[in-house]
């Protein structure tokens, strides 16, 4: 039956068709589930490893996703909402993608999970078991060692604008409410933390619409990094070139107390006090409520050791933890690219696992990401990372990878298009 | 592109029954290539007036061209030039061959 010039690779094909063949020749297969997998977050690692389970199992796996909100809201492409150049409208889609495609969507939180009895409970009270777990938590924030910043945040004085939704329209309105003259500081914390070239960016867009719209107005960038944590270059030249006079960087000035007095709020740094109109606090971040919950932050308290070929957390067996809230492999970047692309690698071996079949050894991963540096200018850093199998870690290629030569126009429309690419994949929208 | 060596059938007939006798062994190339894929589809994906083009159907001689004109300097890129020097040549055929099999986008 094989033509004496098939080709190996065409040999494979055919042995793939018969394999097919032969597995839905069994009685039981076609109706047969491989097994249960629920997934907890619908951010870019969630929702996109719920979706890719479906589609590359045939739909054989039953997946249930769990997210708290009724809809996606793009944290990548939240800075512009807050110069107004989007609505929010614009960086929210819905899950109706993953439920064509046969995920069941539950908008719900889950409050507990049991890893030996391999099932979850949810604020409703109703109980879900699975066979894997996926856990997508992104970050929360840690707030205890800066005095004032749980009150700040709480009642709404502060916003932290690190999630977007809510948050991100509450600075936009605090931005739109600034007198003109006023002064609008944010403070970065030490990395690690989520979107490493995020805060930068929020300063050049900000003050591109500022000096529009306010030109008396001033951008306090208070880093508590020694020097600009992604893109250093990219942004030090837009702040030269767009923003002199209006953008102050200062490196190695850690929030250290908030206070807020009447209007103004204070943010209390090691040599000196800054008083802001306008006070947007990037607070110190660790792996989402859940993940600690379930006892999962097992590096330095804060973060998912994960294994990489399967992304399964090394202090519980059977659960998968995405993105923001692992302990990031050597240069891997806490985007929501990589949470992504990471989810592609959990889907397949989880495909595998429940099949009782050896994962993939050598998994790859790429990252690219855009910043806007004024309403038509992005600059972009992008990496590869192949698995190394004798340090099982992930590693980026040397030779690869890099960043725009210069910010440009070209590029401030493929981070349009990435983004609406992205949230394709992701959400299958 | 040059084909591979013919294969006497006793040995094509062997493979075949390595491979469908083992359900882990059959497909694995197609299943990497599948994998690899994924990593491009984030951004080459989307609708076809997107400015990442849609790679779905395109055959895999003219992904495989483009992708050396990338890595050689002789195309202009703004960050292909940089993501594709992180994907061995093996790789970039698996992809290639991958994306030509699928459906091109209406």
């Amino acid at each position: 039956m094989f033509d004496r010039q098939t080709t190996r690779r065409r040999l494979l094909g055919a042995g793939l068709a018969l394999g097919g063949l032969g597995l839905a020749g069994c009685a039981s297969m076609p109706t047969r589930s491989l097994g249960r997998v629920v997934v907890v977050g619908g951010g870019y690692g969630g929702a996109t490893a719920a979706r890719y389970l479906r589609l590359w199992s045939g739909g054989k796996v039953e997946v249930t996703l769990v997210e708290r909100q009724a809809a996606f809201v793009s944290c990548p492409m939240s800075n512009l909402v807050l110069a107004g150049w989007r609505g929010i409208a614009d960086i929210t889609r819905g899950y109706e993608g993953l439920t064509a495609v046969g995920v069941k969507v539950i908008q719900g939180e889950v409050t507990a999970v049991d890893p030996a009895a391999r099932s979850l409970r949810l604020a409703s009270g109703a109980t879900l078991a699975y066979d894997r777990l996926i856990l997508s938590p992104g970050v929360d924030f840690i707030t205890d060692d800066i005095p004032g910043l749980s009150a700040a945040l709480d009642s709404g004085r502060v916003v932290h604008a690190w999630k977007a939704g809510p948050q991100t329209l509450a600075l936009r309105a605090q931005l739109a409410a600034m007198p003109d003259g006023g002064v609008f500081a944010i403070t970065i914390p030490k990395i690690p933390y989520r979107c490493p070239p995020g805060p930068y960016e929020r300063a050049c867009v900000v003050a591109a619409w500022l000096k529009v719209a306010k030109p008396r107005a001033k951008v306090l960038v208070l880093d508590a990094n020694p020097e600009v944590q992604s893109k250093k270059a990219l942004f030090e030249r837009a702040f030269k070139d767009h923003y002199t006079g209006i953008i102050e960087y200062r490196p190695n000035n850690e929030l250290n107390e908030v206070v807020t007095s009447g209007a103004k709020a204070v943010a209390r740094l090691e040599f000196d006090d800054v008083t802001a109109d306008v006070l947007n606090v990037i607070p110190p971040q660790r792996g989402g409520d859940i993940a600690r919950s379930a006892g999962l932050l097992n590096m330095n308290k804060r973060w998912v050791g994960v294994d990489w070929l399967t992304m399964e957390a090394t202090a519980a067996a059977g659960i998968h933890v995405l993105g923001d809230a692992t302990f990031a492999a050597p240069a891997m970047p806490k985007s929501g690219h990589m949470a992504n692309q990471q989810a592609k690698v959990a889907a397949a071996a989880i495909l595998q696992l429940l099949q009782g079949q050896p994962v993939n050894t050598a998994p790859v991963l790429a990252n690219t990401c855009y910043s806007y540096v004024t309403a038509q200018d992005a600059v972009h850093v992008a990496s590869v990372h192949q698995y190394d199998a004798a340090e099982k870690t992930f590693k980026a290629v040397p030779g690869s990878g890099g960043l725009s030569a210069a910010a440009n126009a070209t590029e401030g429309r493929y981070a349009q298009s990435w983004a609406e690419n992205i949230w394709a994949d992701t959400l299958g929208v | 592109m040059s084909g591979p060596p013919r294969r006497p059938r006793t040995t094509l007939a062997l493979l075949g029954a390595s491979v469908i006798a083992s359900p882990g062994a059959w497909g694995q190339d197609a299943q990497l290539a599948r994998n690899l894929a994924a990593t491009c589809v984030t951004c080459h994906g989307g609708p076809v007036r997107s400015e990442m083009k849609s790679l779905a159907g395109m055959p895999a001689a003219v992904i495989l061209a483009r992708l050396a004109e990338f890595r050689s300097g002789a195309a202009p890129a703004t960050v292909m030039h940089q993501i594709v020097k992180g994907y061995s040549e093996a790789q970039l055929e698996l992809i290639a061959t991958h994306y030509a099999d699928l459906p091109a986008p209406r």
